[in-house]
């Protein structure tokens, strides 16, 4: 049983067990544009809470994604240096980032759910 | 004034517009005790064309032009012989009076120049692909040191004594910001020993081929070395003609290659502007200073030219930019791609052969000279001689006789006297057989 | 329908004509143009050179060994080439070019010709001294115009270009810093300030903290003051600001630098603004670069080359960079090592091989004698009225953020084409088949879908009125959602707007042949 949670700097992670599954939100896509290049993290490189994690690049901008929760990088999304694309297209399914493995699952009950997401992007 | 269109009724009628009462009225921000008056200025009032001509004619006559007496002086700085369709070329106000170009719309003659200069340098390199253009060789290579630390993320730049010293000293000055810069010491005429230098915390090696002193470096050891170590090699060009007769950096392992192109198209311009060339591996592009030009189609599909990768700069990402350089060299990178396009790879061929050969007939003639030893075995169009007595005496001697001889190798490293005696001879396809004779018959005479 | 004293119709008679493809793919004096490496042959050269045979004795072993891959061309063919090229480009000879802190005014063709001269062209950075002497004069007239027209007492004359001077700036700043012993590691700069300011404080190894803007488009006096402290090393301001105003509590920002400890780095890239009517040195400024290319109108080039000296307060003179240029009873003399520096000096390093960009020094003394001081005083006021022109006569149909006077550029926002469907990127895409460059866009950041417009001393009140005419009506047009000039525009150009995105996905950033033989790897 998986839950997502979401930070207010757009990333949202996806929780099973002990792993984390973090990618940007479709709101933080609109907002880029169309995305040419991400620049992931290296596999087992151990990120704090709230650390850059990886750089999600449109024509005119680049932002840092933060990690969600603290954790260690098992997987990377691969796919995506060859079609970025996939971001825009999917951001909260195939456009994944990275997967980690969660260091304290305590970290997500501070994140938001997917309802308190969806209010604040609204007072954006 | 004659480059200011408005007339006084136009500026009072413009002030009617705004609503102001006089010009002062616009500057009212500024603080009463920093309004300065003209007369605070101790400067002349405005000239015509004719004074300003005759006042700086009158300067420019003080000087002792390349082209005015046998001429010598190579250190990073070439005299060559430019076509004159260059000049008038890039005179053209569509290239010469245009910005950066932001729209791509209607500056599809600027990038399309800038994307033929990115594949020459990448050419004449031997590397994957290159940039729009640095300042000059000497700020390419500091960029290319920077980039190295961000590379590999190791703090430890070496540079070979052969480098020139100028721009070892460019480096160091921003490099030692980030890292740390090791000279490796000076030994004319041989290779140092650079590589028992390199160690795990290095991020680059700086070589310079030809060298300073002229020398004809053989980069692959020292790539095979650096690499087995994860550092980079970077290569430093400063007459990139040699590229034409000389295996290119590229072909011996180099990941980065920082030249200065001036001596295709430009002037000697007294040390400015010049042309930086930085080119590398298609895998560090993102890493990479500096503007790119790339290929792309419009909305109606055809062929057009961008610039492209702008997230690794500075207006873009501001304090996490690749470098803080905002302009390229944009004129002078054209100068150098009309050039090398009508030298084209016969031209440029040729003209690199003839340099050296020039310059060999000059280092027999003159090794010949008594007192004199030649320094460097192998070279491109720039050797070194071992005189009797210091070279700087004996340049402002020869000067004194007209003839322009080089540069003492102590202009360049004042502090080190194992230099002292040391002459550093360039010729180019400029350089004629009288200049070679007026050359070894005054050096002749100054040493007897 | 327009008629000619011939009764015939002066424009086809129907729009389709136009619409009709040529068989060349040209369109009368348009002329689409080939990369130079799909023109040319084997065995032609533009340049005739002796043929000459050489021995590898002295090549080291190092002789090239593959051909290099560039085409050959006569000479009839590269002119052409670049000249249709150069008919594709936008140019200030050619129309108003209203970029925004850019500066595109005239380029007197008296500096080119006189940056030509043997003496000043041909004249090699390490030749003798005694065969310099008028060179190294005239940097060092060129320097006291600078010094003088800034009110500084000293400019550190090599830094290449605006950027560069920046970090000479902040490099002398650093070794000041450093002289008195202290860690200071933070560098201020204003949110509305340009990529460089933190770029170039990153570069010399500071951390970058932001101040924000009031409102009103200044420097937030409470927002500096909370950022300042025992760390802070310097404020980094532009004034005249990126917003195009004077920055009027200035003298009260330097005290407060200088009561913290820090140095007032001013970014000059506006100095155009005020040159002969205000003295840097009299607002309490440490360090300033010039774009000689901006202010005293060395040609853009197309992007360069620039040039941007650094003025130097009393505080901070001594820590500029080699060379240094001295002049004593022999003549002027470069001091070019750390082995014979005068009394006093400490310099923090060498900015670039040389002496900096003699060539641009050239251009930008003549620009300077021919105005003179009461010239150059003059071109600085009809650079803003100029622009307070701009803003009077469009503020009405656009919206400027913050109230006049400007200084010599107009900023507007996106406000008044809310809700209109076109947006600032149009907007000025439209300017294009007008016949206009665009202004500058997005620029500062701190105003939503910026337009910044500099229009320079260079226009006259015809070319003004003109422009304000165009602006008008394209104002109107937005805001009775006339979309049609905005769509998809440019139209009339040689290339429509480019696709950027998947430049940047798969960027080819070079030609290569279809297949590049294997021996080049």
């Amino acid at each position: 049983m998986s839950e997502t949670r979401f930070t207010d700097q757009h990333e949202w992670v996806r929780i099973d067990g002990d792993e984390g599954t973090v990618g940007i939100t479709k709101y933080a896509t609109e907002q880029l544009g169309d995305v040419v290049y991400v620049e992931l993290p290296s596999v087992g490189k151990s990120l704090a809470k709230g650390a850059e994690a990886a750089v999600v690049e449109s024509v005119k901008a680049a932002s840092e994604v933060y990690a969600p929760i603290g954790g260690a990088v098992t997987t990377v999304n691969e796919a995506l240096n060859a079609d970025p694309a996939t971001v825009n297209a999917s951001p909260e399914g195939d456009g994944w980032f990275f997967k980690m493995k969660i260091a304290d699952a305590s970290e997500a009950t501070k994140l938001m759910t997917a309802a308190a997401y969806a209010d604040y992007v609204k007072g954006l | 004034m004659r480059y200011l269109p408005l007339a006084k009724d136009d500026r009072a009628a413009m002030l009617r517009k705004i609503g102001a009462r006089d010009v002062d009225a616009l500057f009212r921000d500024v603080p009463k005790a920093a309004a300065a008056r003209v007369s605070d200025f101790d400067l002349p009032d405005m000239q015509g064309e004719l004074e300003v001509e005759r006042y700086l004619s009158r300067l420019a006559a003080k000087n002792v032009a390349a082209g005015d007496a046998p001429f010598f002086c190579g250190a990073g700085a070439y005299k060559h012989h430019v076509p004159a369709a260059v000049d008038h070329l890039i005179q053209r106000s569509e290239f010469l009076t245009s910005y950066t170009p932001y729209q791509p719309e209607i500056s599809q003659g600027t990038l399309q120049c800038l994307f033929e200069f990115q594949t020459q340098v990448a050419l004449i390199t031997g590397m994957d692909v290159a940039n729009a253009s640095l300042y000059d060789g000497s700020t390419a290579t500091a960029e290319a040191v920077l980039m190295a630390m961000r590379v590999t993320r190791r703090p430890k730049a070496i540079l070979s004594g052969g480098l020139h010293p100028h721009y070892g000293e460019t480096v160091r000055t921003v490099a030692h910001l980030h890292g740390e810069v090791v000279r490796a010491p000076v030994s004319p005429g041989r290779a140092e020993d650079v590589i028992a230098l390199i160690d795990d915390q290095t991020a680059c090696v700086v070589v310079q081929s030809p060298d300073v002193f002229g020398l004809i470096r053989d980069l692959k050891p020292i790539a095979e070395a650096a690499h087995a170590k994860g550092a980079l090699l970077v290569a430093v060009v400063t007459e990139v003609v040699s590229l034409g007769l000389l295996e290119p950096p590229g072909h011996q392992g180099a990941d980065i290659v920082a030249a200065e192109g001036q001596s295709i198209g430009n002037g000697l311009n007294f040390g400015g502007p010049y042309v930086g060339l930085f080119a590398t591996r298609d895998k560090f592009v993102r890493q990479m200073p500096g503007r790119l030009c790339g290929e792309t189609v419009d909305a109606d599909g055809r062929r057009g030219y961008v610039l492209t990768l702008s997230t690794r700069e500075q207006h873009i990402r501001r304090e996490k930019a690749t470098s803080n350089i905002c302009t390229n060299s944009g004129l002078c990178a054209l100068a150098f791609t009309i050039h090398l396009s009508l030298l084209g790879e016969e031209g440029l061929t040729r003209l690199a052969r003839l340099n050296h050969a020039r310059a060999a007939a000059l280092a027999d003639r003159l090794a010949k000279v008594k007192g004199v030893s030649a320094v460097t075995p192998a070279f491109f169009n720039e050797f070194t001689l071992r005189l009797p007595k210091p070279a700087a005496e004996v340049v402002d001697t020869l000067a004194a006789k007209g003839v322009i001889a080089g540069v003492p190798a102590s202009r360049l490293m004042p502090s080190n006297a194992a230099v002292r005696d040391l002459l550093i001879v360039a010729a180019t396809e400029t350089t004629s057989d009288e200049d070679c004779t007026a050359f070894a018959a005054a050096l002749t005479e100054v040493l007897s | 329908m327009t008629m000619n004293s011939q009764g015939r119709p002066s424009a086809p008679a129907a729009d389709k004509q136009a619409e009709l493809p040529t068989i060349s793919g040209d369109r009368g004096l348009d002329h689409e143009e080939k990369l130079i490496f799909e023109l040319g042959r084997a065995g032609v050269s533009g340049v005739d050179l002796p043929d000459v045979a050489v021995s590898d004795v002295r090549l080291g072993g190092l002789r090239r060994r593959d051909a290099i891959g560039l085409p050959g061309l006569s000479e009839p063919e590269v002119v052409r080439h670049y000249v249709r090229l150069s008919r594709m480009n936008y140019a200030i000879d050619a129309g108003l070019y209203p970029l925004g802190s850019c500066t595109m005014k005239h380029n007197p063709r008296l500096n080119e010709k006189l940056a030509r001269l043997p003496g000043f062209a041909d004249l090699h950075p390490l030749a003798p001294l005694p065969a310099s002497q008028g060179a190294l004069a005239l940097i060092a007239e060129l320097s006291r115009w600078l010094t003088t027209l800034t009110g500084m007492p000293a400019v550190a004359m090599s830094p290449k270009a605006g950027a560069h001077g920046e970090l000479c700036g902040i490099l002398t700043i650093r070794a000041a810093v450093e002289a008195r012993g202290e860690a200071r590691t933070r560098v201020l700069v204003p949110e509305s300030a340009h990529g460089t300011n933190p770029a170039t404080a990153a570069f010399a190894g500071f951390t970058v903290d932001e101040v924000k803007a009031t409102p009103e488009g200044r420097v937030d006096m409470a927002s500096l003051k909370e950022k300042l402290g025992p760390d802070v090393a310097a404020f980094m301001l532009t004034n005249p600001n990126t917003c195009g105003l004077f920055e009027r509590d200035v003298l009260e920002i330097a005290d407060m630098i200088h009561a913290a400890g820090a140095y007032f780095y001013c970014d000059g890239a506006n100095f155009n603004a005020i040159a002969g009517r205000v003295r840097p040195g009299d607002l309490g400024v440490d360090a300033m670069h010039i774009n000689l290319h901006k202010t005293f109108s060395t040609p853009h080039g197309g992007g360069g080359p620039g040039a941007g000296p650094v003025v130097l307060s009393e505080r901070l003179a001594a820590y500029a960079p080699l060379p240094l240029l001295v002049h004593d009873a022999k003549g002027f003399r470069l001091i070019e090592d750390e082995s014979a520096l005068p009394a006093g000096a400490k310099p923090f390093g060498r900015m670039s091989a040389f002496h900096g960009q003699m060539g641009m020094f050239v251009r930008a003394l003549a620009y300077m004698l021919s105005h003179g001081r009461d010239g150059i005083r003059q071109a600085s006021e009809d650079a803003v009225l100029s622009a307070n022109y701009i803003l009077a006569s469009l503020k009405d149909v656009m919206s400027a953020p913050y109230e006049g006077p400007c200084m010599h550029e107009a900023l507007f926002d996106d406000t008044f084409l809310h809700d209109t469907g076109v947006t600032t990127l149009d907007f000025a895409k439209a300017m294009i088949d007008e016949g206009y460059h665009p202004m500058t866009m997005y620029f500062p950041l701190v105003v939503h879908g910026a337009m910044l417009i500099e229009p320079t001393e260079s226009e006259s009140k015809e070319s003004l009125d003109r422009f304000i005419q165009v602006l008008r009506a394209m104002a109107l047009d937005a805001k009775a959602r006339q979309r049609a000039r905005f769509e998809g525009a440019p139209r009339l150009v040689p290339r429509r707007r480019l696709d950027e995105t998947s430049a940047s996905r798969k960027p080819v950033l070079r030609w290569k042949t279809p297949d590049l033989p294997k021996a080049a790897e």
